[in-house]
């Protein structure tokens, strides 16, 4: 991998917890600016915990766990958001008793000065997602799940991130929405916004990410280049060791 | 009775229903964000109104009487808020991760310490305040003259309702507070400061309830009970409004202050030869309308279905029965106990002491059978204490029936009233349980304190002194060891017995133990009635004990009394709550009785409880695995 563009989020040695249940082992993965990164597994194995410990929302330890050199392990969850990272949880979220714009209008933070990505006004993200300009005066609870995930998605952009957590932003929605948010994630990419993405299959992310890595029980198994599907990766690939190295 | 003084009423309880709704909505707020019930909410409202009775002639001096009136109730209410913020980032704070139980102990504590502060400050006087200026004549009104205040009042409430309504719709602070009583995660992860937010809603709150405090100025004095009474009167409202619901909060405080009204403007009333005063039974207007309405909508008039709450932390180990040496050394005890009487002169007092501790014993582990097993946390225990030791005394006393049979009528009345309220009590748990149990509380001791034909008022019943052989202090000390060693012994069999072990299963998954045959209400009702039961003869050995029984032994004082003492020995055994009971039977004689400011004493014990165990006495141990 080249080493030109700087390295937005740094994990090393990340473990963390559910409860009394200690779900994540030494993780260890690298997100770089610009950059879509896969993160590829089975349900249960640790995704979800993956993004919330970098929010901050569960019990967590690591190493290193910093975003653009910041340590995230002393920061309260708002703050990390600050530095710019956003968050589109896996079950969306949305709070269903605000209305879409409301919901928008929770997430809307101003362009940090000296940012070099385009702003994602309230205005730019009914753009992005015309359906859901249609329906601003919506409650969140009474939206579909695909509306609520494309929502949800626009939710986390108002807040003008570099880097973007997508837990499974294709589960439980309609085909036709798993292709628009393809192609929206893709116009994000472009606009050189960098993501971290968790699938279960990777259908989606294959179409979007640059790279990925594969989730077994916690601990990182398989790194490499996403340019095959994830159900070609044999289950029981021995890794050489549980950090990122190259496959 | 006459249609105008009917109409005179209904204004009249427009003009209540403003208070009960301004402490209503401030403590529905507060729950919703930060999900904790401010126990200390009532004492915001009393402090706002000794704040204003304060400020009011203060500022009146610099500025008139107008403004120093309206300054003072504005000064007050803005005091009472930020008063509200120290406390949210003193206390609060360190607390929200804690069992519930703990949030709610906690902020009791701070009440108990709120008025001790405030007997320290005002002293134990009512205190008066000045008439509203411009406001304290009266109008004509359908040949009625109503006092231009109430009128006011009456207006207040929904003027109140709406400028909320309007914060909470239209205002990014309003979404905020609707977002984060939603998800609090979510909020974070948006990168909005929580705890500041926490902050702002709780100043919010406490400054609205300050307000409705600082309000009622012009009309009732302030005085130190007004902390508990408000309090209960705003758990009425927001369990028959629906928790977080603001508009379901006026129409409850709407509903009950008009109840009560119609009760005090019928008067008397007679009903087949029989003459009822029925502004006398505005507490048990109150009791039925929550009732109607739980009963037709269980969570409220707004109120929505809780989600099922899982339950904070880890589970619980499974209760083991003592082993070999553990009951040797509760025999050794047991013994020590029975053998005081021998001490004979050289300790007179033993006796007396020891009686105490085995009257809380009972009480405690009677309260333990609901809290540990049962995991549902009663804030009004004392209901069934007072229950049976008033029902004990009244046939003692005006029956003249014989002691043991004066005894039991005082555990059939416990039994009846634990039936009755728990019936109500089993369908919530967590905090609404808690809410409702203390409402219940408070409506016993109110009956109590009012009732004077049977209860005898605020002086209590007399001359309740036992028969031979129980009128010795061995003999009555020994009868209540054998009363409370019978007691113990049916707990502990219940608890091991399939009873307890449907009680524990319900305690622990809801769930599951409801789908695997278990009638979870039905378990918890007689859980409820057992406890309340054995709650009740410990009621009937204080007054007994005492000779006497007054309002005062039965405040919710005594039922936070049996939280401190299960808490202190440990909810995870059914050893613990007899040790707490001896433990705090000991230290309130030998300490707290020489301070007036004992109360608050105690609640500073419970902070110090809390603040150094967030998590609960148990999880003071050190843990196998550790994390940051």
């Amino acid at each position: 991998m080249s080493a030109t563009p700087p390295l937005l989020l740094e994990i090393e040695g990340l473990d963390a917890w559910y409860g009394e249940a200690q779900i994540l082992f030494g993780l260890a993965l690298q997100v770089a600016a610009g950059e879509a990164v896969a993160l590829v597994g089975r349900n249960g194995v640790g995704k979800s915990t993956t993004m919330k410990a970098i929010m901050g929302l569960v019990r967590r330890r690591a190493h290193r766990l910093a975003f653009r050199g910041s340590d995230l392990a002393a920061l309260p969850t708002h703050a990390i958001a600050r530095l710019g990272i956003g968050y589109v949880p896996e079950d969306r979220r949305i709070f269903a008793e605000l209305t879409v714009r409301e919901n928008l209008d929770l997430g809307r933070r101003p362009r940090p000065p000296g940012a070099t990505l385009p702003d994602w006004s309230i205005d730019a993200v009914f753009d992005l997602f015309p359906q859901l300009a249609d329906m601003r005066a919506r409650l969140g609870g009474q939206m579909s799940g695909g509306e609520q995930q494309m929502l949800a998605v626009a939710r986390a952009l108002v807040g003008n991130p570099a880097l973007l957590l997508l837990d499974e932003p294709s589960e439980g929605v309609a085909p036709i929405v798993v292709e628009h948010m393809t192609r929206a994630l893709l116009r994000l990419k472009a606009g050189g916004l960098s993501l971290l993405i968790s699938e279960q299959s990777s259908d989606l992310c294959a179409a979007i990410c640059d790279r990925g890595y594969r989730i077994e029980q916690g601990a990182l198994r398989v790194h490499g280049p996403i340019t095959t599907r994830a159900p070609d990766i044999p289950p029981n690939a021995q890794p050489a060791s549980p950090t990122a190295s190259p496959l | 009775m006459s249609f105008e003084a009917l109409l005179f009423q209904a204004v009249n309880g427009f003009a209540s229903a403003s208070g009960l709704f301004l402490v209503a909505a401030g403590l529905s707020i507060i729950f919703g964000v930060t999900r904790i019930v401010n126990m200390a909410h009532g004492s915001f409202y009393m402090l706002g109104l000794y704040l204003a009775v304060t400020l009011a002639p203060l500022l009146g001096e610099t500025f008139g009487g107008a403004l120093g009136f309206w300054g003072g109730i504005l000064g007050a209410a803005l005091v009472t808020a930020a008063l509200g913020a120290l406390v949210e980032v003193v206390l609060l704070r360190r607390i929200y991760a804690a069992p519930e139980l703990y949030q709610l102990l906690a902020t009791f504590a701070l009440l108990l310490i709120i008025n001790d502060a405030t007997l320290y400050f005002w002293g134990p006087e009512d205190i008066l305040g000045p008439q509203a200026p411009g406001l304290s004549g009266s109008v004509e009104f359908l040949g009625r003259r109503l006092p231009e205040y109430d009128i006011f009042l009456a207006l207040m409430g929904p003027i109140v309702l709406i400028v909320l309504h309007i914060t909470l719709t239209r205002t990014r602070f309003g979404r905020l507070i609707r977002a984060a009583t939603q998800d609090r995660d979510m909020v974070a992860a948006l990168g909005i400061n929580e705890a500041l937010l926490f902050t702002a809603v709780f100043a919010l709150g406490t400054g609205i309830a300050g307000f409705g405090g600082a309000l009622q100025m012009a009309r009732e004095p302030a005085n130190l009970a007004l902390d508990l009474s408000v309090l209960g009167d705003a758990f009425v409202v927001v369990v028959v409004g629906g928790m977080g619901s603001i508009r379901g909060a006026y129409l409850a405080a709407l509903l009950v202050a008009e109840v009560k009204a119609l009760c005090t403007a019928l008067g008397l009333v007679e009903v087949g030869g029989f003459t009822f005063n029925m502004s006398r039974l505005t507490l048990v207007a109150e009791f039925l309308v929550m009732a109607v309405v739980l009963v037709l909508r269980p969570h409220g008039l707004f109120g929505r279905p809780q989600p099922a709450q899982a339950r904070r932390g880890e589970a619980e180990a499974p209760l083991v029965p003592l082993g070999r040496t553990g009951r040797l050394i509760a025999l050794a005890v047991l013994v020590c106990f029975a053998g005081i009487p021998l001490l004979g002169a050289v300790a007179s007092y033993a006796p007396v002491l020891a009686l105490d501790m085995v009257i809380a014993a009972l009480f405690a582990a009677s309260l333990h059978l609901l809290m540990g097993p049962g995991g549902l946390a009663s804030f009004g225990h004392a209901a069934y204490f007072g229950l049976g030791a008033y029902g004990t005394a009244y046939a003692a006393t005006v029956l003249g029936l014989p002691t043991p049979l004066a005894f039991a009528v005082g555990m059939a009345t416990a039994a009846a009233g634990a039936v009755l309220f728990g019936w109500f009590c089993v369908r919530l748990e967590g905090v609404y349980f808690a809410m409702l149990t203390l409402a219940f509380a408070q409506i016993v001791w109110s009956i109590a304190h009012q009732w004077e034909e049977v209860t005898g008022g605020s002086n209590g019943l007399f001359g309740v002194w036992p028969d031979p052989p129980f009128d010795s202090a061995n003999g009555l000390y020994l009868a209540a060891l054998g009363v409370t060693v019978l007691g113990l012994a049916l707990i502990r069999r219940l608890v091991f017995a399939p009873f307890g072990l449907a009680l524990r299963a319900a305690r622990d998954s809801r769930l599951r133990a409801e789908a695997s045959g278990i009638a979870v209400e039905k378990v918890r009702w007689l859980a409820f009635a057992i406890a309340g039961t054995l709650c009740g003869a410990a009621g009937g050995l204080f007054a007994f004990a005492k000779g006497s029984i007054s309002p005062e032994a039965i405040s919710v004082g005594r039922s936070i009394d049996g939280l401190v003492m299960v808490l202190l020995g440990g909810v995870h055994s059914l050893m613990g709550p007899l040790l707490g009971a001896g433990g705090l039977t000991l230290l309130q004689d030998m300490v707290m009785r020489e301070s007036p400011y004992w109360r608050g004493l105690l609640g500073l014990i419970i902070l110090l409880i809390v603040l150094i165990f967030p998590s609960g006495l148990a999880a003071g141990l050190p843990r196998k695995r550790g994390a940051p």
